[in-house]
């Protein structure tokens, strides 16, 4: 196995009362695929957001390419992007001046990528209309369109597929794909197998 | 600053102005409430000139103070439950350098309108015209004080149920030596007297802010987004 990108290891997480996440541990090469599950409120929010540096956890470490994330957060967050549950999107602004704004905080963006990115996610006519009046479907396949355009090597996603039909679903599983192939770890929480579940694909499942 | 955090500053400077514009109401709201309380005032107090230049100084800051807090509540607010602040925190630019930004685009919004209508506030106060300039520069650089020391209560409230309620007691006391300096040099430009060592201190106060604040700001969000 080649050197492991991403290393979580002995995680311990307090939430008030609750002790949440115990003792976590795993480690991600290039290229791999992991499938965070479990039941509502077992932790894979808190894991994610642990796991990017925006919680700090009572104990363990998680460490990408060999140093503590914590050292130096902000390097760390220029390799990867986490996509929440709810898309980032400002409801006052066109999806088009969304995408603008949020990969435009990461690298110059053009007008003919975000078109390109807006197609494959099959929202172009949607590019223009403020994100208010858009469905839920149409603003989670905006957000994923503004993740295709961020050549980041770690994807962090919380329940991609939320709101999704059957054929946005599949494009998850290509956007997915296609950022493994380019060597990038994805790591993913789902309620459910993709379509096409990645062959190196890993699970963890979290137990309430 | 990094040509990065330039391009970031100015992303969030026009995300900040274009999203404020597409609100008038939100936009409208301070500048109406600092217009309609120095307006109403003369007509509750008095008519008569010497009494309403007593007052203009103190009624002038009490409501370019309160009009400033209004919109401070939702300099990060919204952009924490879009998730949007949670972006700019991830995206691997300065924090620092984006809540100066978003500072900035608050005081364009709230303090800047309030500097433009002040010879208006003040001629109803029954300040001379002469007065009018000094005022306006002070009103300039305290409403910048009161945007960055806001920010810092803006950002410590962030993740606290009913923010809203402890945010002025958390920015009132602090924004006291800015009531306390504008009034003085609004006082002293009114009277016609010298009113630069009371404008130099307003100033001193904006320059600590842009030094401090952003800092103390960005810490804060830290901790509220977990």
């Amino acid at each position: 196995m080649t050197d492991p990108a991403l290393e979580v290891h002995d995680l311990h997480l307090w939430r008030g009362e609750h002790h949440l996440l115990r003792g976590i541990g795993f480690s991600l090469a290039s290229g791999q695929f992991l499938r965070l599950s479990g039941a509502n409120g077992a932790g894979k929010t808190s894991l994610l957001r642990t796991l990017c540096g925006l919680i700090w956890p009572e104990q363990g470490t998680v460490r990408w390419r060999g140093a503590d994330v914590h050292s130096d957060l902000r390097a760390f967050h220029a390799e990867m992007v986490y996509l929440g549950h709810e898309p980032p999107l400002k409801a006052d602004l066109t999806a088009r001046e969304n995408l603008r704004y949020w990969v435009g905080l990461r690298r110059a963006v053009t007008c003919a990528e975000l078109d390109r990115a807006l197609t494959h996610m099959g929202v172009m006519e949607c590019g223009d209309r403020p994100v208010r009046q858009l469905s839920a479907g149409q603003r989670r396949r905006i957000a994923l369109a503004g993740l295709s355009l961020l050549p980041v090597a770690l994807w962090l996603l919380d329940e991609p597929t939320t709101n999704l039909d059957a054929q946005g679903e599949e494009l998850v599983a290509q956007l997915i794909a296609g950022q493994l192939a380019r060597g990038a770890v994805v790591v993913a929480a789902l309620h459910r197998d993709l379509p096409q579940t990645p062959m190196q694909a890993v699970r963890l499942e979290l137990a309430a | 600053m990094s040509p990065a955090a330039l391009t970031a500053i100015r992303l969030i400077l026009q995300r900040d102005l274009r999203v404020a514009f597409r609100r008038p109401g939100q936009l409208l709201q301070p500048l109406v409430f600092f217009i309609m309380v120095t307006l109403l005032f003369p007509l509750g107090v008095s008519p008569e000139l010497s009494r309403l230049r007593e007052i203009a100084a103190g009624v002038l800051w009490a409501a370019a103070l309160l009009a400033s807090l209004l919109a401070l509540e939702f300099l990060f607010r919204e952009d924490a439950h879009d998730g949007t602040l949670e972006q700019q925190v991830l995206s691997g630019q300065s924090l620092t350098a984006a809540i100066f930004a978003k500072t900035l685009a608050h005081w364009l919004l709230t303090g800047l309108p309030l500097a433009l209508v002040t010879p208006l506030a003040a001629a109803s106060l029954g300040a001379p015209s002469a007065s009018w300039a000094g005022i306006v520069v002070a009103v300039l650089l305290g409403t910048a004080a009161l945007s960055l020391i806001g920010s810092i209560g803006a950002a410590l409230t962030l993740g606290v149920r009913r923010g809203s309620l402890l945010l002025p007691l958390l920015v009132l006391p602090l924004s006291l030596p800015v009531l306390i300096f504008g009034a003085r040099a609004t006082q002293l430009a009114i009277a016609g007297a010298p009113y630069l060592a009371p404008l130099q201190l307003l100033a001193a106060l904006a320059v600590l802010g842009v030094t401090l604040a952003p800092l103390a700001a960005a810490a804060a969000v830290r901790v509220s987004l977990e």
